[in-house]
């Protein structure tokens, strides 16, 4: 039986949040911090174990890491964690139900309950959290 | 492999998805405090050598960090399986990607275990 | 006077507006015989008042009689006229030109439905994803057999789950889906909505049932609370919290 082209949107259908407002853009971003934190994780696993060469071992990957490019990419990792931490914490109170509304007789304008301004308010508070932190991030490690 | 073979073949979603929340809410104080360690004496003072290795001497806080690599393992590679059955289906390719994830996974945790154990003891 | 009304009623002329017009953009493609999409614009009249689907028969009736498109009740109750307009799943007939403020209006077929031809899908996948989630009251005893009773059930239970009975399997939530973007197994909003609308009845009795179903690696958990489907929702319907309330029993936040 031959394959029935399903029309899906594919990767540029997942990945596109116009026109859904800032839940389907905290969806995005979530998935995005998700894939960067866990290169980060990785490649911070390996980082460390520089450690185990000794001093000089470690200083020859304090000299990569501790760079203009180090710390700016150390802020971004700081922005992905607050983001995904701050949304994370909304999203599984959602997935469990809390803040998405009660079931009621849908009236028109047929407005959507679960799409309400608490789960708006703590995705732009993630996104401001974020924001915060790496500017923190940023003066404590330039200012020094 | 056999018991990993079959924890995932029994293993129903919703298990999984409790672990990924769980290690998610474990791991929030711990990295929290992981990093309030680094602004305890000043940033760049607190990734010298000595310090970091003070840190990993520390019993405490070397247990903290093998805590920390379990939990951020298990969630990381949960989360990339997620997404790489999402954009892919198919019963050898999402086999191959639980594997994969499982397998990374372990990798990545035996690696920093390793690190964690050979200088908490003062193998470096 | 007769002159008075003839000066009342040109002025009356001069001040209505002329229907105003715009570019309709439809989408052509036809699977046995073009290899690709393509676009054919028309220009029509709109008023006021004037639907998307209005405009398209406007075509149909003037200019190419050939496009493809299904449509019925006009009035939002059939779900039949679902298509992508100016990017976003809505339904033809509850889409006013007026509120697109566009004057090229571009209409194609929904995504992640195989497309029949020009602006007409196929529901193969939707409705039997649908029917495997036990779309009907489970329940042992029976109210038709001599010596049973009808199920008593008060407005307040009825409260519990009638927005989800409202769904008239239009398929643009899942359109509107990024899980069904790229998932072709995934069970999909519409289905896990419904699931919700007999679990939350009490004359069910399959709850376990279903939730066995939906405790899938592309069932429940696929879906991330991304909320696309009840922006697009045209009947109130929320599939999105109806898969959080759904998934709350999964998580132990509901018994």
């Amino acid at each position: 039986m031959s394959k029935v082209d399903e029309n899906k949107k594919g990767i540029k259908g997942m990945a596109d949040p116009r026109r859904y407002g800032i839940e389907r853009v905290a969806y995005l971003l979530m998935r995005l911090s998700g894939l960067g934190l866990l290169a980060y994780f990785v490649a911070h696993i390996y980082e460390t174990s520089s450690i185990l060469q000794g001093k000089v071992g470690w200083d020859e990957f304090l000299e990569i890491t501790q760079t203009t490019e180090g710390h700016i990419i150390l802020a971004i990792v700081i922005g992905m964690s607050v983001f995904h931490t701050v949304n994370g914490i909304r999203v599984m109170l959602g997935e469990g139900g809390v803040g998405v509304g009660r079931p009621a007789r849908p009236d028109y304008p047929y407005t959507a309950q679960s799409q309400n301004s608490r789960h708006k308010i703590a995705i732009y508070s993630a996104i401001v959290l974020a924001a915060l932190a790496m500017m923190y991030g940023l003066a404590v490690m330039f200012g020094e | 492999m056999a018991l990993q073979s079959c924890l995932v073949n029994k293993m129903r979603e919703s298990v999984i998805m409790k672990i990924h929340y769980g290690t998610a809410l474990a791991s929030i104080a711990l990295v929290a405090v992981h990093i309030l360690f680094r602004l305890t004496q000043g940033f760049a003072e607190s990734l010298q050598y000595e310090n970091v290795l003070a840190n990993y001497q520390f019993l405490p806080y070397a247990g903290m960090l093998e805590i920390i690599l379990i939990l951020l393992s298990i969630h990381g590679f949960n989360g990339l399986r997620v997404i790489l059955i999402e954009l892919k289906q198919g019963k050898s390719y999402e086999k191959s990607v639980t594997y994969g994830c499982i397998a990374a996974m372990t990798i990545v945790i035996l690696y920093g275990s390793r690190t964690i154990f050979m200088t908490s003891m003062g193998m470096n | 006077m007769a002159s008075d009304n003839i000066q009342v009623s040109q002025e009356l002329s001069r001040v209505r507006t002329q229907p105003k017009s715009l570019t309709l953009r439809i989408s052509r493609f036809n699977p046995k015989t073009d290899s690709g999409k393509r676009f054919v614009e028309h220009k029509v009249p709109y008023e006021k008042w004037t639907t998307v689907l209005d405009a398209i028969l406007h075509v149909k009736n003037n200019y190419d009689h050939s496009v493809a498109i299904r449509y019925s009740c006009r009035q939002a109750s059939c779900g039949s006229c679902g298509m992508k307009i100016n990017g976003r799943p809505r339904l033809a007939c509850f889409t006013k030109i007026s509120e697109l403020n566009s004057n090229v209006v571009t209409v194609e077929p929904m995504d992640n439905f195989p497309i029949t031809r020009d602006l007409v899908v196929g529901f193969e996948r939707m409705f039997s994803t649908h029917k495997k989630l036990k779309p009907y009251i489970i329940n042992p005893e029976s109210e038709i057999t001599p010596g049973t009773k009808e199920f008593l059930q008060s407005p307040k239970d009825v409260e519990n789950y009638i927005q989800f009975a409202n769904c008239i399997k239009c398929g643009l939530c899942n359109s509107a889906c990024p899980t069904m973007a790229t998932d072709s197994s995934f069970i999909g909003p519409q289905a896990l909505a419904q699931a919700y609308r007999y679990v939350a009845d009490n004359r069910d009795k399959g709850k376990d049932e279903r939730l066995k179903i939906i405790d899938d690696s592309h069932g429940i958990f696929r879906c991330h609370f991304a909320g696309s489907c009840s922006q697009v929702c045209p009947k109130g319907v929320d599939p999105a919290m109806g898969i959080q309330l759904l998934r709350g029993y999964l998580l132990g936040f509901r018994s």
